[in-house]
């Protein structure tokens, strides 16, 4: 085995120091197949050697949680009645900035494969997305792309893409956002493991042959994006859905039998990645041979198979003896399943081509938790917080035209209808979203064999975050907890995805750890641990970072899905109400934002102990029938969501600006913490005794179809609405040839 | 199930399970539970539908059959289990193909005309309303002129036939579903852009049924639309 250089490493992406740790690691120089397979392992993707510091202070311990953060490919809770609930979110961002539809079809993939390696089945996928500037013919390219990747992935997989949310800031122009999440529900006990022992057991291969895509993949994410990248095509992989829905069956049959000592499905690093975190997991080495390995093209060489990240390929540990149980449901569903190896005590990794060892290396030493290094990374104040803090409402004059702002910013991408999206998306197959034809702040799934229903939501503002990561962090998690709230949940657990710059940084990475430590507190109070995720640094372009955006994707239980709360009026002359408080503010709205054009501003006003207050005053109005919706305040204001909770029912509504507040702090800004509901007019004194200390104002009634603002008549419901539906479509379809 | 007759409750239903059939649950969920049908699984490789008479119903259903990467439904036409649909077909037993299965209909033959890729060039998945205008067939009978609430999903159910074949399918009452809005008026809004608004059609036999929305998609009460149960009784019941 020829050793390679301190130059080759470098190449692969390792610096000096990781390729003397190797050296101490193995006693010898590594040869060139083992230094690649060091470098992918030891990628910031695969090892998070610059967050897992940080990623440990998150609370991850609850009554509820049966796998935790790291323990397996995803999280897992109990949802009570002999079933349980694993879900995770995951980017796929790097792929997605260089070949939009592969790079978000493979992120679908890749989040699925995770949840049912495990044995549940997917119920249901989100996606959090973000681009540039939309009115720039190549941001519109990518939204195409990547809105296309998933309609193709996921409508053919066949599980109903749920939920999400679409973001357009110029941050976002040369490195999009692709954040997908996967939700799976399974028995309680038939978890299959990511796990692998017992001598002698022999180890499988199974779905799509190893190809040469995406090799280098976890490296590749593992950089800023610059002008060379569109030369690593290759490094994106190419996505077979028909291939991946085979595998969930045959998997779901494999959980009903008792054949399996593990299985982890092939993601980043391929073959390395699975062989080394199994057999460390398992404490127990494996003998490989990589000649046995299905291939796609001929003559691969043996680093080229051991970095592959061919999609739709699983590696499964089965019992000695009980092969041919196994190999029967791959047959049955048409899916290569080759025998390529088989567990050994000794704790290595041994690969052989033709006989011939090729690599040699301890599994542990490779993994995460074991040898992969930890840095500490220094993080400094960002400077643009001087900015953010000489900002002053005052600066900004009181408006007189509120009507025409108002239409301006339910116009703005931000604010108006995805529908555009998520229409691409088969959002009803399962029969079980029950948000189609009952609109809730998030989307709720009923478990079919149960009368449970599970909530689920993916939120993340980056503006906040950038304003102020800590506060920032915490309205992320407090937000996704307002909306499975809003829809009659408890929250349960959240998953997260971490999209941040350059974490060598000190300003990017101020911003990652105080997100984290936001997150943590929030987390902390509203008893929501963390179950996993991932995180994503270098979504970096020549311009500088992206805005802070670690997403959070929450889930939450419905003992009783008929007992699930939705958005929208029901009937004219209903009271509505705002539980909470309104606020002078209008810090880091797409009001202040997008319209009045300050780019930097303070965090919107946030108190975690109201936040709380008003979670649990829902939950109980909830509880006790006293309200028929509830739809929270986020982007755009109180305005806004008056306007949205009208639109299912073409109904309309009237309101009072209150006299102590400015009228464009009251309609748009963006202030946390508020929640409006609609009460029958009967229920009032009870809806108000309940509320007790809970701040709440009356602010006026359902109508017909009007909106009168202050005995203004601003126009119909519907034609709001229709602009409001539009807006998007209008944009897309505008292109401006350059 | 108050709107079934007591009387003519029961009818048998197959549903045939390719490898990218992704509707295939559902359908069995929708018959199985909420029509209290009895259901059999039939898979792709196999070729024995004995247990099935004239009077029972053989359900393709939605998804992407093997894939769909050349033409959908392309292949599911020559799967085993096709061949006894087929001759199933022919004896004048019945046959209802939802979305990918209608395109599998129209692949085998068993329908005219085929399916092209939406006009909008996207895939669409929402509510629509669908509605017949006549009561010729076992599905049609006793929901003539009645606006139905069907979601669909697809992106190639752009319903195409020559002229020749359409004039027929209009001259036979052959075509069972067309697009409308909410108040009933026929082609106010076509998802894809199918000819003459067509949702659906049958054979001149009126025992072989395509079309493209998902009525099993609309039998659930907790779901909040249960118009997809009056089209699954018209067929039970006639």
């Amino acid at each position: 085995m020829q050793e390679a250089t301190l130059e080759q490493a470098q190449k692969l992406g390792l610096s000096e120091t990781e390729f003397n740790e190797i050296k101490k690691v193995l006693g010898r120089t590594p040869n060139f197949t083992e230094t690649a397979m060091y470098s992918v392992m030891w990628s910031e993707h695969c090892s998070y050697k610059n967050s897992i510091k940080w990623l440990k202070t998150l609370p991850k311990d609850g009554s509820k949680v049966l796998a935790k953060a790291g323990e397996e490919n995803a999280g897992l809770i109990d949802i009570g009645n002999g079933w349980a609930c694993s879900f995770k979110i995951e980017s796929h961002n790097h792929p997605s900035a260089i070949e939009p539809f592969q790079g978000a079809a493979t992120g679908v993939g890749g989040i699925h494969r995770d949840i049912f390696t495990m044995g549940a089945r997917p119920i249901a996928t989100l996606n959090s997305l973000r681009f540039g500037n939309i009115q720039e013919d190549k941001n519109k390219h990518l939204l195409k792309g990547v809105v296309k990747g998933i309609s193709h992935y996921g409508n053919c997989f066949g599980v109903p893409t749920v939920g999400g949310e679409v973001y357009f800031e110029d941050c976002y122009g040369t490195n999009p956002l692709v954040n997908a999440m996967s939700v799976g529900v399974m028995r309680t006990g038939k978890t299959i493991s990511a796990t692998s022992y017992g001598a002698g057991n022999p180890v499988f291969i199974v779905g799509s042959d190893t190809g040469k895509d995406g090799i280098g993949g976890a490296s590749f994410a593992s950089a800023d994006i610059n002008e060379d990248s569109a030369k690593d095509l290759p490094a994106v992989q190419v996505g077979d859905p028909f291939q991946e829905k085979k595998l969930l069956e045959a998997c779901m049959e494999i959980v009903e039998t008792d054949a399996i000592i593990g299985m982890q499905d092939m993601g980043a690093a391929g073959i390395t990645c699975s062989t080394s975190e199994m057999s460390a997991k398992g404490e127990h080495g494996m003998i490989i041979h990589l000649d046995k390995v299905p291939t796609r093209q001929k003559d691969m060489k043996p680093w080229e198979m051991l970095l592959s990240e061919s999609q739709e390929r699983m590696l499964i540990v089965v019992k000695k003896g009980s092969e041919q149980i196994i190999t029967d449901i791959f047959d049955k569903w048409d899916i290569h399943c080759v025998q390529i190896g088989e567990v050994t005590t000794e704790q290595v990794l041994k690969f052989y081509m033709h006989d011939e060892l090729v690599a040699c290396v301890p599994a542990e030493s490779m993994v995460l938790g074991g040898g992969a290094p930890v840095y500490e990374r220094e993080y400094t104040l960002p400077a643009y917080f001087a900015e953010r803090d000489a900002f002053s409402i005052d600066s900004v004059e009181v408006p007189t035209d509120l009507k025409s702002i108002a239409m301006q910013l339910i116009t703005l991408p931000n604010i108006a209808s995805k529908k555009w999206v998520y229409e691409q998306y088969d959002s009803m197959v399962g029969t079980a979203n029950s948000t189609t034809n009952a609109p809730a702040d998030s989307s709720v799934i009923w478990v079919k064999e149960t009368e449970k229903g599970i909530a689920c939501t993916v939120d993340c503002n980056g503006r906040y975050v950038h304003a102020d990561p800590f506060v920032g962090g915490m309205i992320a998690v407090c937000e996704a907890a307002r909306n499975i709230v809003c829809s009659g949940a408890k929250p349960s657990a959240i998953t997260n995805c971490l999209n941040f710059g350059n974490p060598y940084n000190p300003e990017v990475y101020y911003q990652f750890v105080y997100a984290l430590k936001g997150m943590s507190a929030a987390c902390l109070k509203l008893d929501t641990p963390v179950t996993g995720g991932n995180v994503s640094f270098y979504n970096q372009s020549p311009d500088g970072p992206v805005y802070p955006t670690p997403t959070i994707g929450m889930v939450g239980i419905i003992e009783n899905i008929e007992n699930r709360m939705t958005m929208d009026f029901k009937n004219v002359g209903d009271k509505i109400y705002l539980i909470g408080k309104s606020r002078n503010d209008i810090d880091s709205s797409e009001y202040l934002h997008k319209i009045k054009g300050v780019a930097l501003s303070p965090a919107p006003y946030f108190n975690l102990e109201e936040e709380y207050d008003v979670l649990q005053a829902i939950l109980k109005l909830n509880e006790e029938n006293l309200i028929l919706s509830a739809h929270d305040i986020s982007e755009g204001g109180l305005f806004t969501c008056l306007l949205e909770s009208g639109m299912n029912r073409n109904l309309g509504f009237e309101l009072t600006l209150p006299n102590e507040i400015r009228s464009d702090a009251f309609l748009f800004g963006e202030a946390q913490g508020r929640i409006i509901v609609s009460v029958v007019p009967d229920l009032v004194p009870d809806f108000e005794e309940a509320l007790g200390f809970t701040p709440y104002t009356y602010l006026g009634d359902v109508t017909a179809k009007d909106i009168l603002i202050q005995n203004e008549n601003w126009g119909s419901i519907e034609d709001w609405k229709q602009k409001y539906d539009t807006a998007l479509e209008t944009l897309m379809q505008n292109s401006n040839p350059q | 199930m108050a709107f079934l007759n007591q009387y003519y409750l029961s009818m048998k239903f197959g549903v045939v399970v390719f490898p990218g059939s992704n509707c295939d649950r559902d359908m069995e969920f929708a018959l199985r539970h909420e029509l209290e049908q009895e259901v059999i699984m039939l898979w792709h490789k196999d070729k024995d539908i004995s247990a099935f008479g004239k009077e029972d119903c053989i359900v393709l259903p939605g998804g992407f059959s093997y894939g769909d990467y050349l033409r959908c439904g392309a292949l599911a036409r020559f799967s085993p289990m096709m061949e006894s649909v087929i001759a199933h077909a022919n004896r004048g037993g019945k046959v209802l193909g939802v979305c990918n299965g209608f395109q599998i209909l129209c692949e085998a033959g068993l329908l005219p005309g085929a399916l092209l890729l939406n006009d909008t060039q996207k895939f669409v998945c929402k509510n629509v309303f669908i509605q017949s205008e006549n009561d010729a067939s076992p599905i049609t009978k006793d929901i003539k002129n009645q606006v139905l609430q069907i979601p669909v999903a697809h992106g190639e159910g752009r319903y195409y036939a020559d002229a020749q074949t359409l004039q027929q399918l209009e001259d036979n009452d052959q075509v069972i579903f067309r697009y409308c809005n909410r108040a009933g008026v026929i082609g106010q809004e076509n998802p894809n852009g199918s000819t003459n608004a067509i949702a659906g059609i049958c054979n001149a036999g009126r025992n072989v049924f395509g079309m493209m929305p998902h009525p099993e998609r609309a039998c659930s009460p907790t779901l909040e639309n249960v118009d997809g149960r009056k089209l699954f009784a018209s067929l039970i019941h006639n």
